[in-house]
């Protein structure tokens, strides 16, 4: 439910720092463990980006897989479950290195 | 999802203070702060300079933003943080489901530190003043914020309900966010702490279902403990289960209508305000 919100502010950034410039394509990165749905915020794109220098662009989604690190034994670890265990010990005492990135990275140009 | 809710339209917002409504002649409206809660908009400047991207050098049609999309929220959570931090005020966001007691809590919370501990509180909510008349029943000074659409408070609607609430230096301001599982944990709001609430007639395993709610609370509540003889509510597994969302979360069992636990609950509040009013003489 909060992706048009997510969605609003990927636009309203842009429009903020690329000014009245015509965007082709916008480069995000939506890690896995975030909490937004990336079919959703391409749903709301283009709602969102409609009577802005957006519109039309190709919205482009890299998802970085998530990482944890074990705070008990220290092994790092992939994992795509937002309440990892330990792939070594089981523990779930779990620090997050990775996943949680909800970041605009380039935009292209028309 | 949000084409069909049409959540977090920003011109569905409404920030309501029913004091001033009532009375029809804008109690609390158009305060100076001198106090230093400054809202200017620095950053917001949406000027139209024509045809300087700035690009750069390498190729001409791509430009690194390399900025984090909640960055423009975060800024403004910064903000009420700082303010609210100076101020000396314990400003709590409070999260749960519908029906899970969070008003209920607030109305006895408030009746029973009358006098004690200066309240206020802001409301969040779709559509409504009912909330904000409860808690207003109880005398506390409170500001109603409509989302309208929208399905969680952000840090423009809690700094814009801060500025009409005007609460008191050294006092606790509880923000009842809208009630949803899901959204709210994202955004930073600039309070102190998180409060989720969850009740024993919802199911145990929630903060596995949720679990980014779970992962940033501070402390949980587990209210209604007065039913449970009647439903099937397994305490200690819900307790486990939220330990791994979030191993440092501390966790309250409470019974808002009956009062079970609400010591522990004043407590816990006295504790962090003590330490906000603390950090404010430090600085």
């Amino acid at each position: 439910m909060h992706e048009l919100s997510i969605t609003q502010s990927i636009v309203s950034t842009v429009v903020e720092r690329m000014r009245d410039a015509p965007i082709k394509r916008v480069k995000v990165e939506i890690g896995k463990l975030s909490g937004i749905v990336p079919d959703a915020v391409h749903f709301c794109f283009e709602m969102a980006t409609a009577g802005t220098t957006l519109e039309g662009a190709k919205l482009e989604i890299v998802e970085p897989s998530g990482k944890g690190r074990c705070r008990d034994c220290g092994t790092e670890f992939e994992t795509s479950d937002p309440l990892p265990l330990c792939s070594a010990c089981d523990s779930a005492d779990i620090e997050l290195l990775g996943g949680q990135e909800l970041r605009i990275r380039e935009v292209e140009v028309a | 999802m949000c084409a069909t809710c049409g959540c977090s339209d920003p011109a569905g917002v409404r920030v309501i203070d029913p004091a001033a409504e009532a009375h029809g002649h804008g109690h609390g409206h158009g305060h100076s702060h001198d106090d230093g809660h400054s809202h200017d908009h620095a950053g917001h400047d949406h000027g139209h300079e024509h045809g300087h991207s700035h690009l750069p050098a390498a190729d001409p049609k791509i430009v690194q933003l390399e900025q984090d999309i909640l960055a423009k929220n975060d800024g403004l959570a910064q903000r009420n943080r700082d303010w609210l931090a100076g101020q000396g005020i314990l400003a709590l966001n409070l999260m749960s489901s519908p029906g899970s007691g969070k008003t209920t809590l607030l109305e006895r919370t408030v009746r029973d530190l009358a006098g004690e501990l200066p309240i206020s509180v802001l409301e969040g909510d779709q559509e409504t003043l009912l909330d904000a008349d409860r808690i207003g029943s109880t005398g506390a000074r409170v500001v109603q914020i409509n989302t309208g659409a929208g399905c969680h408070l952000d840090a423009e609607m809690v700094e814009n309900g801060l500025r009409t609430l005007d609460p008191a230096e050294k006092s606790v301001v509880f923000v009842e966010n809208v009630g949803n599982l899901v959204c709210p944990a994202l955004f930073d709001i600039g309070e102190s702490g998180r409060v989720v609430i969850m009740s024993v007639t919802e199911g145990a395993d929630k903060p596995l279902k949720y679990p980014h709610m779970f992962r940033t609370a501070d402390l949980m509540l587990v209210n209604k403990v007065d039913l449970l003889p009647y439903v099937d509510f397994d305490v200690a597994r819900c307790i486990d289960y939220a330990r791994r969302a979030n191993p440092n979360v501390e966790v309250l069992e409470i019974s808002a209508t009956k009062g079970d636990g609400m010591d522990a609950w004043y407590s816990w509040l006295r504790e962090r305000l003590a330490a906000v009013a603390q950090l404010d003489e430090v600085r």
